[in-house]
């Protein structure tokens, strides 16, 4: 493939791109950071990653919002003027889901806050082997 | 009634579980009652469930008879009544069996101890009983999101293991989610049957096998295969006792369910073990981790710790059956599904009930009790020699068809895996029963021996402990009509 | 050859099966050891009443349950079979009486449980012998490793326990390394596990394949003793008497080469081995056990251990005897599994009887003791010829059919190995019985003054002993079934 096609292909599937990067910060943040709020940072941008990549597949250009009138009872709808509302659905549901999650592990280092007197994971496994 | 157990078998739960988180503060005396009748109507239902596939075959359930692929379809065929009945089974047995441990253990939180159980019950049968990828998804978040909770309610660092359960389980499922969003990206729909009948023509495409790649990394992360397990250890044995003999036998069996679903009835068998390298190497990673977590099993100095890595092996033995593709072998991991279900309810049962007579269960602890807790002795050994897979316990049998299946496609390696984890779990339980039969040592001779108090739990735990001991036994000499009645037909013809 | 549908093989293992749930809801001594004997004398009369119908050449068969679409947990009484449960099941009748001296004379703790597992291990070692399949006789094969533990490690103290651990380590290690895949793979290659006259791998295995699963299963049946995996049996002497002497002279032991015979008969077939000339190979492996045995036990002092490496050597030569693979091989070492067994297990009671009178375990001390204990080392004395195998004791028929059966195979090197073993065997058991009545009074250990030891301590070694002689004259009971068994093996003989 040549350069020009290589740069076609990241512009014209911007949307995975801006997804797959997204993930990535998520996944690293996940991984390599020992502040246990910046991990939970980094799994709510991983799970939002996800989001953005499902709402992004429904998109059509030109196309508009899924709600038909009463005049287009009965009418033909043309499929390429309305966007899929089906993975706005879904996400509506993961957005709830990725809420929750949030929510469990904030409560879960509230918890641990309040046990070992820090949020930093060098200096809570200190604690644990001292116990 | 019949014709909604499917839905019935989800609500039953889901709605008892809202009712005790309202009464949890006012009338804490009526919530186990109350979780115990919303889970012997799931297991009647899944019971009923399984004798109507025996008699007519699969049949599916509309909810809101919005008929699929718009609305979701539960699907309910000889796979999933089958799991679902060792599930309910478990979960409710486990209920009964641990009151007294969750009345000392969570005084004055039981109502809402009681109100996640049911939630993580309702996840879970829900899983189980889907035929919507995305459903599932949801209900995968559900069971997960409150058995976050239930690990984090135990004491000590329970917080912590729980977190990192948090992370590595939301890692598996958005993997999952994200698997599920190419799968709709190209097939357009969300059924699962509808996606199995669309996928033969869409064979060469590179969006199937990414779809595919990344839903099974995710799974093999929330069932914690080796090497994605490092959440397991921690949050079970972080975890209390209740919750450990609730989670340790759901979570990761249905899992992997999970992966035989979409394996088998999703992407069409022929994809799943013969388009790609990936299943050769899956059964090889399997072989791999059987070996390690049987090593590191051996080096753990609690028994709960030590049935965490045998648990994580016992993972490897249905994920090698089943990637392995024939029919020998993937019977084996079927069965396995329900024989480790319940070999894992019955030692963790054992464990609960050292912890909640001894307060602890390391090995030191153990000392002299096949004097002490004679029965829960019973138990453990029972169970002990399922592991290790002496017949006629259940254990056995899947080994057989496990071993048999590897045999068939001339896998020696997962054979040489299977054997050995075999002998290992031997060591590993001979010497806990060597620690509780010979400590402290004592003169034969002599009639003084050191003062050991009987410490046996009270018969309302040892009761329904005993009845899972007997289990295994009666699942190993059922096996026989498991698998020509409903394996067999859970299968699909294709594989040979 | 007639089948008849019974639940005779069932009702046999009941009684010792249900036993310990008894004699754990009973207190009194009395109580519990008349129970172990009516169990006992139950066990014996259901296991005997089934003779005649296996005299007149039927078999009776039982399936338990189908536990496997194609494999079942079935039992099959056939001659072989029942001569094995015919010896066990009267022994432990004898075994129960002694037992009762020993332990009451020892005050030994535990003995509920001790009776129990007792009981169990009998149960096992009659599921054995009664398997009409791999599987079945696999269960009850790991049934008896487990039952005999507590029995082995009776004592619970550190010997015990690193015996224990031993005897574990290669009587599982072995049965799960090594049968359960061979099981496994004899099942994929042949589709069944079923015992079959003719073997049920002929034509299915290629040479390179049966020749591996041979050595999987004749080691892997550690019980048996084969060398290298014999070192458990003496290490498990640290065993009560009783239980050494029934379970590591007759029981489990002999489970050991039941299951080897068995297999080499049932699953490989007598025909397809000789085709493959790997008899020869298997009879190697045995002779080389029975010398290296023989030699060892030369050199033992304890006299429980000397009688283990003896028991070492005595099992190849009913390895020895089916590997031959002629008639007379197969009959003698069918026979060798009876006359070994009430040879045996005399020496062992005696070795107990000492210890219960004197607190002696070891050779040397016993210079002399034949004129304090002379009804004890009479009864020894007869029991070492019986295992020597000279007349007339019930060994040298079975001895004499081995020998038989190594003209008959062509195997002259055998028949020198069997020769010379028996010397090495008077060498170190005649020398025992020397020493006891024939030292220089001042040499003496002992005053010249009777006093035995308790009663039901002398009175089964001294009924094993007649019973060694007795067969030498009328062996007809158990030489009839090793016939029998051998005509239906190699059908027609």
């Amino acid at each position: 493939m040549t350069t020009a096609g290589y740069i076609n292909l990241i512009i014209a599937k911007y949307n995975y791109w801006i997804y797959i990067v997204l993930m990535c910060i998520g996944l690293w943040a996940m991984i390599a950071k020992r502040n246990l709020i910046k991990k939970i940072i980094g799994m709510n941008i991983l799970q939002t990653a996800i989001i953005l990549f499902y709402v992004s597949i429904a998109t059509k250009k030109g196309a508009t919002l899924p709600i038909l009138g009463h005049h287009d009872a009965g009418h033909f709808v043309d499929y390429a003027t309305v966007i899929n509302p089906l993975p706005h659905v879904l996400m509506l549901t993961a957005i709830v889901v990725s809420v929750a999650t949030l929510g469990v592990a904030l409560a879960l280092a509230m918890k641990i806050y309040n046990r070992y007197d820090t949020l930093e994971e060098d200096e809570i496994h200190a604690r644990v082997r001292e116990s | 009634m019949s014709a909604h157990y499917p839905i019935f078998l989800v609500v039953a739960p889901l709605m008892a579980a809202l009712v005790i988180a309202i009464i949890a503060r006012e009338r804490p005396g009526l919530c186990p009652p109350l979780a115990a009748i919303a889970l012997t109507a799931s297991l009647w239902s899944a019971a009923g469930m399984l004798c109507r596939v025996l008699a007519e075959g699969p049949f599916s359930y509309h909810i809101g008879n919005w008929p699929p692929p718009m609305g979701i379809a539960y699907e309910v065929d000889h796979l999933n009544a089958l799991v679902l009945v060792a599930m309910a089974a478990v979960a409710l047995i486990n209920l009964i069996t641990t009151r007294q441990a969750v009345a000392s253990d969570f005084t004055g939180r039981e109502g809402y101890f009681y109100a996640l159980y049911l939630l993580f019950c309702a996840g879970t049968f829900g899983i189980l009983v889907t035929g919507d990828a995305f459903n599932l998804y949801v209900l995968l978040e559900i069971t997960s999101i409150s058995g976050y909770a239930l690990v984090g309610l135990g004491h000590r660092d329970a917080a912590l293991a729980s977190l990192n359960y948090v992370f590595m389980g939301t890692i598996g499922a958005s993997l999952y989610l994200l698997g599920v969003g190419y799968l709709y990206l190209i097939t357009g729909t969300l059924n699962m049957a509808d996606i199995f009948s669309i996928l033969p023509r869409l064979f060469g495409s590179k969006v199937v096998v990414a779809a595919f790649v990344i839903a099974m990394t995710g799974l093999f992360m929330k069932m914690a295969l080796f090497p994605l397990h490092g959440w397991l250890p921690n949050a079970y044995s972080e975890a209390a006792s209740p919750v450990r003999s609730l989670i340790a036998p759901l979570t990761t069996k249905t899992m992997i369910y999970v992966m035989v679903r979409l394996g088998l009835y999703v992407f069409p068998p022929d994809f799943t073990f013969n388009h790609l390298l990936f299943a050769k190497v899956v059964v090889w990673v399997a072989a791999a981790g059987i070996v390690c977590a049987s090593v590191l099993a051996l080096s753990q100095t609690s028994l709960r710790r030590m049935l965490a890595y045998v648990l994580i092996a016992e993972v490897g033995y249905m994920v090698g059956g089943f990637w392995l593709g024939n029919r020998m072998a993937i019977t084996g991991a079927i069965l396995h599904i329900v024989n480790d279900a319940a070999m894992t309810l019955c030692v963790f049962l054992a464990v609960g009930s050292f912890t909640h007579q001894l307060r602890d269960d390391r090995f030191a602890t153990l000392k002299g009790c096949f004097r002490r807790m004679p029965w829960t002795m019973v138990v453990l050994a029972t169970a002990g020699l399922s592991m290790i897979g002496v017949p006629p316990t259940c254990g056995f049998f899947s080994k057989w068809y496990l071993i048999g299946g590897a045999l068939t496609a001339d896998h020696w390696g997962l054979v040489a895996a299977l054997i050995f984890s075999s002998l290992v779990n031997a060591v590993l339980f001979f010497r806990v029963f060597e620690i509780a039969y010979y400590e402290p040592f004592a003169d034969p001779h002599q009639e003084h021996r050191p003062a050991l108090s009987y410490a046996e739990a009270p018969a309302t735990m040892l009761a329904p402990m005993l009845f899972t001991a007997a289990g295994l036994v009666g699942l190993g000499l059922l096996t026989g009509r498991i698998v020509t009645h409903i394996i067999d037909a859970a299968i699909p013809a294709a594989i040979l | 050859m007639n089948t008849l549908l019974t639940l005779k093989p069932l009702l046999a293992l009941l009684p010792p099966l249900g036993l310990p749930l008894i004699l754990s809801s009973c207190r009194s001594p009395n109580v519990r050891e008349a129970w172990t004997f009516g169990a006992a004398l139950t066990m014996f009369a259901v296991i005997a009443s089934m003779l005649p119908a296996v005299w007149a050449g039927q078999c009776l068969e039982f399936t338990l349950v189908q536990v496997l679409p194609e494999v079942s947990i079935a039992f099959r009484v056939d001659a072989l079979g029942l001569l094995f449960a015919l010896v066990s099941s009267s022994l432990w009748i004898v075994t129960s009486l002694y037992s009762v001296g020993y332990m009451r004379g020892l005050n030994e703790h535990s003995q509920t449980r001790y009776y129990s597992f007792f009981a169990l291990s009998l149960a096992a070692a009659a599921g054995v012998a009664f398997s009409a399949n791999l599987l079945t006789l696999y269960l009850f094969y790991e049934m008896l490793s487990f039952a005999t533990y507590p029995l082995v490690t009776h004592h619970q103290d550190q010997e015990a326990r690193s015996s224990g651990r031993k005897y574990l380590l290669y009587i599982l290690g072995a049965s799960i390394g090594l049968v359960l895949p061979a099981m496994l793979i004899v099942f994929h290659l042949s589709g069944t596990l079923d015992f079959t006259a003719g073997g049920i791998l002929a034509g299915k295995a290629g040479t390179g394949q049966v020749t591996v699963l041979l050595v999987m299963l004749i080691f892997g049946f550690a019980k048996a003793a084969v060398m290298p995996l014999h070192s458990w049996l003496p290490a498990a002497m640290v065993a009560p008497t009783p239980v050494s002497a029934l379970l590591h002279a007759v029981a489990v032991v002999k489970v050991g080469v039941f299951s080897v015979l068995r297999v080499i008969t049932g699953i490989f077939g007598t025909g397809l081995l000789a085709e493959l000339n790997l008899g020869t190979m298997v009879a190697a492996i045995a002779a080389v056990t029975i010398v290296a045995a023989s030699l060892i036990a030369l050199s033992q002092d304890g006299l429980k251990r000397r009688l283990a490496f003896s028991t070492i050597g005595q099992l190849s030569y009913i390895v020895l005897g089916a590997a031959l693979l002629s008639p007379s091989g197969l009959t003698g070492a069918m026979l060798h599994i009876a006359m070994h067994a009430f040879g045996k297990i005399t020496l062992f009671f005696c070795a107990g009887a000492i210890f219960v009178a004197t607190g002696k375990k070891y050779i040397s001390e016993m210079k002399g003791i034949g004129w304090r204990m002379p009804l004890t080392m009479g009864a020894f004395f007869i029991g070492a010829l019986s295992v020597i195998g000279l007349p007339p004791c019930g060994g040298f028929i079975s001895k004499w059919h081995l020998v038989l059966g190594t003209l008959e195979a062509d195997q002259i090197v055998f028949l020198w190995v069997i020769l010379f073993s028996s010397l090495l065997n008077a060498a170190y058991f005649l020398p025992i019985v020397y020493q006891a009545f024939f030292c220089h009074p001042e040499e003496s250990l002992f005053e010249r003054q009777v006093q035995e030891a308790p009663r039901w301590c002398i009175v089964p070694p001294l009924f094993t002993a007649a019973v060694s002689v007795i067969l030498f004259f009328h062996p007809q009971p158990f030489l009839h079934l090793a016939r029998m068994a051998t005509r239906h093996i190699l059908g027609g003989f």
